[in-house]
């Protein structure tokens, strides 16, 4: 009798699920469906399914890539995204390290700097960071990787720094008496047993970096776009000529490559999203 | 040990210090000091007090107006986003058929960037309101419950995560003995879910408060402060300032400061009520 009737229950919420699930999922679904629409069908008719007159195959994708530069964009994007998550996964580490094995004043109060700069909002120092980046020439592909280096650091640091807190030193410095220098000891000892928080360190940032707006819009402009400025300056001032077909491939684009990633490192995703929630 | 390992500070700490105080500390306290002068670069200001700050609060209807918008947004969607992601939670720790399969779909929109999230939600409020022959920039308040229903979408299964990991800690024989007692579900909700999960309450409320609080690219997208700039946030509204309004360049800073201020009021609070907690752990 029980059984039966949770059973009744688990189906009510199973259903109710269901529903949420596509509640959830519609958004992306009329992103998708429209981007197979011609251009001149989407604004005015956006639940319609494309049919023999309003689908256009992949002519949006293709003239979207043409026309806003978005393939170089996404390379654009990646090369950023690769090059500045290795840069904080590897000096973010040394740091944390060295922060936490040798102490002194002067350390404590670089860590407690860095600390503070996670409550900082970007609009704070956006002015006056854009003009010194700008001074010593930070504002090219590369040479947003050190800016993204300094505002990660804050977050990467804590949570290197509470991993390492938890370590035992002797497996180093057994190194170490065996004639390995720090440099060596650290990457051949520490770093492979920091590979966990590593991955978490390497996945929020990467997350953070290939989304973000504001910052390379302000240094890179529009002429080095990346994936977000470019879709950002596709809408704005383009008033009433925007070719939607384009602009919804561009969307779909940008999602794709989220979506597989997650897909393929759910599992460490999630257990970045819960680490970093508990210590940040 | 200590000694030899010190001795590498280039090495290990200056590459990623030397960073933070360019991109960081400097352009910082260099904020601090121009909120009290006159810009346009950085190179030209003159000192004018704290004429910028009674600017920014008398002067400008703006920044009140987005100071408030921002409030009741804040509030709106800390309320909404707990308390369906706490529900949801409460359901996927139930033996449920596809329980994988619902978490992974309602996490997935956190993973997407705030420009795409916002032309998302662009595209399907006004293919709602197309039928009624509107769109989001009738009206503010199309855009403020705009806001909240993307927010809601983008954060409710990113909190469902962390009360899942909660709710998942709490010692099975607790539940287990107040079901021998023969409590109703309600009452184990109330006296045992509920208390147990209350760090990671403490921190989803947080996380929602300032990531709600801070929203830029997502405000920007969705309506862009449209209608006029009545849906305009803090962090829109600051940008505005300083780029879309010549010789205000010192407002802007003055606002960003006041910003700061409140973003730092907020996470003290936390760290305070966290510490709190632990004591009493």
């Amino acid at each position: 009798m029980k059984n039966k009737t949770s059973g009744v229950k688990n189906a009510f919420w199973f259903s109710l699920l269901l529903l949420l699930s596509f509640i959830f999922l519609f958004p992306i679904y009329l992103v998708v469906m429209n981007s197979f629409k011609s251009k001149f069908n989407i604004v005015g008719t956006p639940f319609r399914f494309p049919d023999s007159e309003t689908f256009v195959g992949l002519e949006n994708y293709i003239n979207g890539i043409k026309s806003a530069g978005i393939f170089e964009a996404f390379l654009r994007t990646l090369v950023i995204t690769v090059g500045s998550v290795a840069a904080i996964v590897i000096f973010t580490s040394m740091a944390a390290w060295y922060i936490v094995r040798v102490k002194s004043r002067f350390n404590k109060a670089v860590y407690y700097l860095f600390l503070f700069s996670m409550i900082v909002p970007f609009q704070m120092v956006m002015f006056t960071m854009t003009a010194v980046c700008i001074k010593l020439g930070l504002n090219s592909v590369l040479g947003i990787i050190p800016v993204y280096l300094g505002f990660g650091a804050g977050l990467s640091v804590f949570m290197f720094s509470g991993f390492i807190k938890s370590m035992p030193r002797e497996i180093e410095e057994a190194a170490m008496i065996d004639g390995c220098g720090p440099v060596k000891a650290f990457f051949a000892v520490v770093f492979p047993i920091l590979k966990p928080t590593a991955i978490t360190v390497a996945i929020l940032n990467a997350m953070w970096i290939w989304n973000d707006f504001l910052l390379p819009y302000l240094l890179l402009g529009t002429t080095d776009k990346t994936l977000s400025v470019a879709i950002q300056i596709t809408m704005q001032g383009a008033y009433g000529s925007i070719d939607w077909g384009g602009f919804m491939a561009m969307l779909v684009l940008a999602i794709i490559p989220i979506i597989i990633f997650y897909l393929i490192c759910q599992k460490y995703i999630i257990k970045g999203v819960i680490d970093g929630a508990v210590k940040g | 040990m200590e000694k030899n390992i010190k001795k590498y500070f280039p090495v290990f700490l200056l590459p990623t210090l030397l960073s933070f105080v360019t991109v960081f500390l400097i352009p910082f306290l260099m904020g601090i000091y121009l909120s009290f002068t006159k810009f346009t670069t950085v190179e030209n200001a003159e000192w004018t007090g704290i004429d910028n700050y009674i600017k920014a609060f008398t002067q400008d209807e703006n920044f009140i107006n987005a100071l408030w918008f921002t409030v009741k947004f804040t509030v709106v969607s800390v309320i909404t986003v707990n308390f369906f992601a706490f529900c949801l939670a409460l359901l996927l720790t139930k033996a449920i058929k596809g329980r994988a399969f619902f978490r992974t779909v309602f996490f997935m929109p956190n993973l997407i960037g705030g420009i795409v999230l916002g032309y998302i939600w662009n595209l399907l409020i006004n293919a709602f309101l197309g039928i009624l022959g509107l769109d989001i920039t009738y009206s503010a308040d199309y855009g403020f419950w705009g806001l909240v229903f993307l927010m809601n979408w983008q954060l409710i299964g990113y909190m469902m995560v962390i009360y899942i990991a909660g709710i998942q800690n709490i010692p099975e024989e607790l539940n287990e003995a107040a079901r021998i007692d023969g409590a109703s579900s309600l009452s184990v909700l109330k006296n045992i879910t509920i208390p147990m999960v209350m760090p990671s309450v403490t921190i989803c409320l947080f996380l929602t408060l300032t990531n709600s609080f801070k929203l830029f690219d997502q405000n920007l997208a969705l309506t862009g402060g449209a209608p006029g700039r009545e849906t305009a946030m803090l962090a829109l509204d600051i940008f505005n300032t300083f780029y879309g309004r010549a010789g205000w360049q010192g407002v802007g800073q003055a606002k960003a400061v006041v910003f700061f201020l409140i973003v730092a009021a907020i996470a003290f609070t936390q760290l305070k009520i966290t510490a709190r907690k632990e004591v009493e752990a």
